[in-house]
């Protein structure tokens, strides 16, 4: 990659965000502050190579932008726009300041993930506005075509503007329910990326968590003070370090008994292990944890462990039933019952399995773990059977890879 | 900003029908707060009729324009700075009218 290459790519990691969120605010328009951000891009990528990278790209992409943004306004000439243009055009107000900046991206994630649009609609946005990916990169990301992507931003941004969704952050009281949509978004994007669907996409999508996590980074340096957004950042890293571990050279899926722990990225498990440690003394002083920081605890334990067998299973188990508490998803259930496995054996895990049948059925975790356990237990014939319908109901490639030696190792 | 504010009911599952006091005392609330623009139940739908007068001639048909087992209830139009404060409001209205409410935005 050229210099110039290189520093328009930083440019857009580092200045997209926070250029569409001031832009949002100073125009009070996400579509306008999204295509006047994505021209001041194109822009530089079209002019840099030729003039040289200016001296602070930031501010040129800003000034290239706000300029974008009246041009389009001047060429709407909307009757009774005619006035606030105008104002816009003799835009007097002195620059924010800097702590204002990290209100606006704020700001825009909330507006992004705002309870009143549907949840594909939220992650659209979110990436598209403070990932800065393109409607292409997304729309394949989730395996829809990329005029439905396209349209599904559009009438987002349609509702934000008709429904007056509004610019800001919440209220303090409504502050934690809000966060919580925010980082379900995050945690979406982040899973569709740990374990990606379809038949032609690498079963691990890493410009998807990087983005997921690089997203949570910037909540948490928002919000430092949040115990959740801790925990979700504390949970994609502990995953994400056992990326590379987690997929064998032929593609198969490395479940976690199998996997070469030596592989596992030292610098992520450290950086979770601290943001896990921060909670633990939160929650000694009498926070309680929420489901983000629980979930990252029992990664913790496993991250701990040199070997499977080094594992504190008690200490997962017991994690476990601190999130059953809080969530009563089948699920939880489910994991809960791997955990328990290791603990009580197989016999007694796969009773608890059983018993989420109505609920799981069409779930092919549900059928996979009870091949495992009846394979454990020797029946072969029905471990057989269950592996089938989790290689039927599996939509990663890897973990087909990885069902499929399974069952046919079984005897 | 103003709001459409439906309430809905369902013919298979009704909302309870002792709410009116505790609807009341939530009108009070939206005048005293600045957000009551109009409020009004509605009669059931059996009482509609339908006016089609785009032909030649103006046709009436008994019965509201489209069947179906949720049903507008009453409305209210509301004034409110933006979408967060009307859900809001709106959370509350369910509970106190013990049906579902739709919000919606006049243009």
């Amino acid at each position: 990659m050229s210099d110039v290459e290189e520093a328009t790519t930083r440019a857009h990691h580092e200045e997209w965000a926070p250029g569409v969120a001031a832009l949002a605010r100073r125009f009070g328009d996400l579509d306008i502050a999204e295509e006047a951000a994505a021209e001041a891009f194109a822009t530089a990528v079209e002019r840099w190579p030729a003039d040289g990278v200016p001296p602070n790209p930031g501010a040129w992409l800003t000034t290239t932008a706000n300029r974008k943004a009246i041009d389009r306004i001047r060429r709407e000439n909307k009757r009774d726009d005619k006035h606030k243009e105008a104002q816009m055009l003799h835009d007097n107000t002195p620059p924010e300041p800097l702590g204002a900046i990290d209100d606006d991206r704020l700001r825009l994630i909330f507006t992004c993930c705002h309870p009143a649009l549907a949840m594909e609609a939220r992650v659209a946005l979110t990436l598209r506005m403070l990932g800065g990916l393109t409607v292409p990169e997304i729309a394949r990301a989730f395996l829809v075509q990329e005029t439905t992507l396209e349209q599904r931003i559009t009438r987002a941004k349609a509702k934000i503007k008709a429904a007056r969704i509004p610019y800001r952050v919440p209220s303090a009281e409504d502050l934690p329910a809000r966060v919580s949509g925010v980082l379900a978004v995050l945690y979406l994007v982040f899973n569709e990326g740990y374990l990606a669907t379809g038949p032609d996409t690498d079963p691990v999508r890493h410009d998807l968590t990087a983005e997921a996590i690089r997203l949570t980074r910037l909540i948490r340096a928002l919000l430092p003070e949040d115990g959740e957004v801790a925990g979700l950042l504390a949970l994609m890293l502990l995953t994400e370090a056992r990326r590379t571990a987690r997929v064998s050279a032929s593609g198969e899926l490395v479940t976690l008994d199998e996997q070469d722990r030596g592989a596992w990225d030292k610098a992520l498990i450290v950086e979770g292990h601290r943001l896990v440690r921060e909670r633990l003394a939160a929650a000694a002083a009498g926070v309680a944890p929420g489901r983000y920081q629980i979930l990252a605890a029992i990664n913790a334990v496993h991250t701990s462990a040199g070997d499977i067998r080094d594992t504190d299973w008690s200490q997962v188990v017991a994690l476990y039933d601190q999130l059953v508490h809080l969530d009563s998803s089948p699920i939880v259930a489910l994991n809960r019952a791997i955990a328990v496995a290791e603990l009580d054996g197989p016999e007694v895990a796969l009773a608890a399995v059983d018993r989420l049948e109505d609920k799981l059925a069409g779930y092919y975790a549900y059928h996979a773990t009870r091949a495992d356990l009846l394979r454990r237990l020797g029946q072969s014939q029905q471990s057989r059977a269950a592996y089938d319908k989790a290689i039927e109901l599996a939509g990663n490639t890897a973990q087909t890879a990885n069902l499929t030696r399974r069952r046919d190792q079984l005897r | 900003m103003q709001y459409l504010v439906s309430v809905i009911d369902d013919k298979s599952n009704p909302g309870s029908t002792d709410r009116q006091p505790a609807i009341s005392a939530f009108n009070e609330r939206l005048i005293a707060e600045g957000y009551w623009v109009f409020a009004g139940g509605l009669a059931d739908t059996t009482a509609a009729t339908v006016i089609d007068n785009r032909g030649e001639q103006a046709v009436f048909s008994d019965g509201p324009f489209v069947e179906s087992k949720e049903y507008l209830a009453g409305v209210w139009v509301w004034e409110v700075p933006d979408l967060d404060v009307a859900l809001k409001l709106a959370t509350e209205a369910s509970k106190v009218c013990d049906r579902k409410i739709e919000v919606r935005p006049f243009q």
